[in-house]
């Protein structure tokens, strides 16, 4: 061993005094000042640098290990602590393995002649148009033309101009309403204080058209808007499950055991709590939802099944430009 | 040896002069210079996960029966893109520790550059001639939310899927084409086409990586063009530059700064779980959780979206300005507005054309530190009412009242943290000015006395 | 004394004794024994409960005169036929008594000693028929299951995680401390302003796989580290500026020190 290292220095020193014969004995001026050792920060750096290796290497052993409980902390205390002990290694080098030297430079500054120089190239580099004006009106013309035409089937993207697909729905009149099982659902098992989630049968739930809620209140309790008189079957009522401000399910109902110290039955909104009033056709009583919540007519077919009645009172979803001015559609 | 090697290369490239520039180029020696670099090495953590990330993702919303390793997800029924993400997670050898530190750097990543801003805010640096920089990083900032909220809602996990029918809701509200834009977005009503899921991949993992990519470069690039800048004291001027060279002062502080960023997202990552999607469950139209709430970046958006008193402003019977407008578009479109308008305003306003290398404290400038102060306290407060729920929960403070009292501190609470920090300014410097006229006093009676 | 008269004195002994015991016996039975436990219960029942709920469980809509342990002058629903199943859910989760009928009942230090529960739960259970305490069997229910079903019906108040939540205007509780018994009690009842998931809603089987998921919740899966409640995205920013932030700001403070 001692021997390998004495040829590392002999090399060493042969190839330096090699490279100053070179110069002719002649040195060029020291760039980076000299600076004193300090022999306990080599040392110190020399630990940290074996503590990331090893550190790492813990990393590679960890991993190859199957089935070790906590296994993402450990990979994530040795690597994590082989960077660590890589970054103390350079921080000590900083403060004690080199030279940190404070210069002096100077800031530079615009330099307007330059710039004025290029514009006069390209000003002269007009020396042969006499129709600038045209030219330029035409450039500007035909690069804004084909960079329209660059951008336009980027329409293609979606149904821009379609928005019927905005107030179309899956219910219509006769749709039967199934539970996510698939399974029709009988009037008679909805009862008062529960919250049931129901869907049109064949077709799509993640539409968010899809989704509502059922529940049944006490009929005497209900008022709901001009010409809904007939939406609700026996105090069963349905609407949305869609909150009508940014589109999250509303999945929360408040309910009251005991209504003269509980708050009204009140469907609400996990996302910024937008209250809707099922007794009065899902109007909003609190929150910064700004459009009730459209409720869906509902009727019992011949087996005791519900069935709606037709479509929404309005769109579905989060308001937009026409939300209050179209018709939903089936 | 090394020689050698320079010389080879500079036969090749002809660089040398430029090598030489770059590693004599003077670093400031101040500790908040390097605020900027936290964010540049988070960055480089992003793209290094998020490539190994990607080599596993299926971003597919084709539904699939879950019967993997995860008992309480057996028989679920998700998209491919979470159950790619579940599987990764759990059944991968380093998978979700690369999965957290992902996440990590990307929530710190733009704490950092908030931090990074504050502080060019703060002292002035966005000033002549560097605001080209400026709007480099501001844009910077604004497409690293944008792409950390696709990242997150790429896995299609409940939580993630909330918020992108809130974005849906936000795109909605747009007056006039917001519908429009929205079915272009989303290839139709939410929850769109199934294009929708590569649009949002190949926008996280290419479009906007290359976008702010080549945007951190022309920063870098024009830094360095300019130099730093520096504050006032010793031999430092508007023409002087004093600093640490690259190389050998500044590089292994640099270095040691990334290794340490390096170290702290990947401890984080696997010590402390970040977006457990597993826990959540995936996302289906019909569901959702109480609590849920955006990364902490867009917790402002959250916090305005639910401090909005509830109406649409319709006029002559059409839907203009639908609620989450408010929140949604106009706030933030006024933060980044404001941020963007700062140079030319204060230019304006303080009648300073001049170029400026020496930056102040912010103690020095009393009126852009108040107004600095008043706007960051402003969306401070709306960041915080987004909390309002879990403070109900946790400490039983009402959630009406609290709203209502958010209400008012949206207006009262910019004032005040624009009056009280003109203030603490205006005495700090008085102080200065006393203390400096008081040691001048005592020189010269010394000097007086000396001669006596 | 005569052996005649010794052996009357004997039987008469006897059967003093035997008559005593047939009277004790008609309270000590286990027929016996409830009469007590009822007793118990009315007298638990009329200093704690008659002031809101009425003399007989009828219900109060108008409050009458202070009375009663803490002097509460108050309305409250009618007990009759709610049955032991609500009496036992509202009196061991220390809902009730309840100081402030306005007030929303909270988890809370149960005050009464269990055989006091079990005498009101008796008595109020004996207003008229109602549902029995129910019997849970969360083993053999399945945890996922039960996820799908908690997370259609509950998590929206509750929490996915069942951290609990907030709606207007009241508290969706945490479920750590709730045994199997009382969230099947809660869940078919439907307190205060919960909604109530009755056997078509939710049959058995299915409530049993929701209490496995509620149990399951309480420590699932953390392989990641630090679970930070389950709460989300609220603390991890927390943990990325307080954590990350301060230790990184700090390597710059050491990294970016002024020259001497």
């Amino acid at each position: 061993m001692r021997r390998l290292w004495r040829w590392f220095l002999v090399l060493f020193v042969w190839r330096a005094a090699g490279e100053s014969d070179e110069d002719g004995g002649e040195r060029p001026p020291r760039i980076v000042p000299e600076g004193p050792p300090s022999p306990r920060a080599e040392v110190v750096v020399v630990a940290l640098l074996a503590l990331a290796a090893l550190s790492a290497i813990g990393f590679i052993v960890v991993y190859a290990l199957d089935r070790l409980p906590y296994q993402t902390q450990y990979l994530g205390l040795t690597l994590g602590g082989a960077f660590a002990f890589l970054a103390a290694a350079l921080i000590v080098t900083a403060h004690h393995l080199v030279v940190t030297e404070e210069l002096e430079d100077e800031y530079g500054t615009a330099q307007p002649e330059a710039a004025a120089q290029v514009a006069q190239v390209v000003s002269e580099s007009g020396s042969r148009l006499r129709r600038r004006r045209l030219l330029a009106a035409a450039a500007a013309v035909a690069t804004t033309a084909i960079g329209l035409a660059a951008v336009v089937p980027a329409a293609s993207l979606g149904p821009i101009y379609d928005l019927n697909r905005f107030t179309r729905t899956p219910w219509r009149r006769g749709r039967r309403l199934v539970d996510q099982h698939g399974r029709p659902i009988p009037a008679a098992a909805i009862h008062t204080q529960e919250l049931f989630t129901a869907f049109p049968e064949h077709a799509d739930p993640e539409e968010i058209s899809a989704p509502i809620v059922l529940l049944r209140l006490e009929p005497d309790q209900l008022h709901l808007p001009q010409g809904r008189s007939g939406w609700a079957v026996d105090g069963i009522v349905a609407y949305s499950k869609i909150c009508t401000h940014a589109g999250c399910a509303i999945s929360l109902y408040r309910t009251p055991l005991f209504p003269p110290v509980d708050e009204p039955p009140g469907l609400v909104c996990p996302c910024h709590y937008s209250t809707f009033d099922p007794q009065t056709g899902g109007t909003v009583v609190y929150g910064p939802a700004g459009r009730p919540l459209p409720q869906l007519p509902l009727m019992v077919d011949r087996r005791g099944h519900l069935r709606a009645a037709g479509n929404y009172s309005g769109p579905v979803g989060p308001s937009w430009w026409g939300v209050r001015n179209r018709e939903v559609s089936s | 040896m090394i020689e050698r090697t320079t010389t080879t290369l500079e036969e090749r490239s002809h660089t040398a002069p430029f090598g030489l520039k770059a590693l004599r180029y003077l670093f400031p020696d101040h500790w908040s210079f390097l605020l900027g670099e936290i964010a540049l090495y988070c960055f480089i953590v992003l793209v290094a996960t998020g490539t190994y990330l990607a080599l596993f993702f299926d971003p597919s919303t084709a539904q699939t029966v879950y019967h993997g390793s995860y008992a309480p997800l057996d028989g679920a029924h998700m998209s491919q893109a979470y159950r790619s993400t579940v599987h990764l997670s759990l059944d991968v050898k380093a998978g979700l520790l690369i999965r957290q530190t992902h996440h990590w750097a990307a929530d710190v990543f733009v704490a950092a550059i908030a931090l990074h801003l504050m502080r060019i805010v703060f002292t002035g640096a966005f000033r002549k001639p560097r605001e080209l920089t400026y709007y480099i990083g501001l844009s910077i900032l604004g497409l690293a939310l944008l792409e950390g909220f696709l990242g997150y809602s790429l896995v299609d996990d409940l939580l993630s899927g909330m918020g992108l029918a809130i974005a849906y809701g936000v795109a909605l509200s747009i007056p006039f084409i917001g519908a429009n834009f929205a079915a272009l977005v989303w290839g139709g009503p939410f929850p769109g086409s199934a294009a929708f899921w590569s649009r949002m991949y190949v926008a996280h993992v290419f479009l906007l990586p290359i976008l702010i990519g080549t945007l951190i470069a022309l920063h870098l690039f024009l830094v360095s063009s300019l130099h730093h800048t520096q504050f006032r004291g010793g031999r430092r001027t508007e023409k002087r530059l004093i600093g640490v060279p690259s190389f050998p002062g500044q590089a292994p502080r640099s270095l040691g700064l990334m290794f340490a960023v390096f170290a702290a997202l990947f401890l984080l990552g696997g010590l402390v779980q970040i977006n457990p999607i597993w826990i959540w469950g995936p996302y289906h139209v019909a569901d959702s959780t109480n609590g849920a709430q955006p990364d902490w970046y867009l917790g402002w958006l959250i916090g305005a979206l639910r401090l909005m008193p509830g109406f649409d402003v319709t006029i002559a019977g059409r839907t203009v300005i639908p609620n989450p407008f408010w929140g949604g578009v106009l706030f933030p479109s006024i933060v980044f507005g404001a941020l963007f308008a700062w140079p030319a305003l204060e230019r304006r306003l303080t009648r300073d054309r001049h170029p400026h290398n020496l930056i102040d404290r912010p103690r020095d400038a009393p009126n852009r530190t108040g107004i600095a102060t008043a706007i960051l306290c402003w969306v401070f407060i709306i960041f915080m009412a987004g909390s309002a729920d879990r403070a109900y929960v946790l400490l039983g403070w009402s959630y009406q009242t609290q709203i209502e009292v958010y209400r008012v501190l949206v207006f009262v609470g910019p004032v005040v943290a624009w009056w009280l920090a003109r203030r603490i300014c205006v005495e700090l410097l008085s102080n200065e000015r006393v203390e400096a006229r008081r040691q001048a006093a005592e020189l010269e009676a010394e000097q007086a006395a000396g001669r006596g | 004394m005569s052996r005649r008269a010794l052996l009357a004195a004997a039987v008469v002994v006897v059967l003093l004794l035997a008559a005593n015991s047939l009277a004790a016996g008609g309270t000590s039975g286990t027929g016996g024994r409830r009469v007590p436990l009822l007793q118990r219960g009315a007298a638990l029942y009329a200093a704690n409960c008659s002031q809101c709920h009425g003399p007989t469980g009828e219900g109060k809509t108008r409050p009458g005169p202070a009375s009663g342990v803490n002097n509460v002058a108050g309305i409250g629903p009618s007990l009759r036929g709610v049955g032991a199943r609500t009496a036992d859910f509202y009196l061991s989760t220390g809902y009730m008594p309840l100081q402030n009928p306005y007030d929303q009942p909270r988890r809370s230090r149960v005050l009464f000693s269990d055989r006091d529960v079990k005498a009101l739960v008796a008595y109020v259970a004996s207003f008229s028929p109602g549902p029995p305490i129910p019997q849970p069997d969360p083993a053999s229910g399945s945890v996922s299951q039960g996820m799908r079903l908690f997370t259609q019906n509950c998590a929206g108040c509750h929490q996915i995680a069942t951290a609990g939540g907030y709606l207007p205007d009241s508290v969706a509780p945490p479920l750590e401390a709730d045994s199997a018994r009382q969230i099947a009690e809660a869940v078919r009842i439907g307190p205060n302003l919960m909604p109530k998931f009755s056997t078509s809603l939710l049959p058995d089987g299915d409530l049993n796989s929701v209490i496995a998921y509620v149990q399951y919740a309480r420590s699932p899966d953390d392989r990641g580290g630090w679970p930070l409640a389950h709460v989300g995205p609220v603390p991890e920013g927390l943990v990325a500026w307080f954590v990350a932030g301060v230790v990184l700001v700090g390597v710059t403070l050491t990294v970016g020190r002024r020259i001497a």
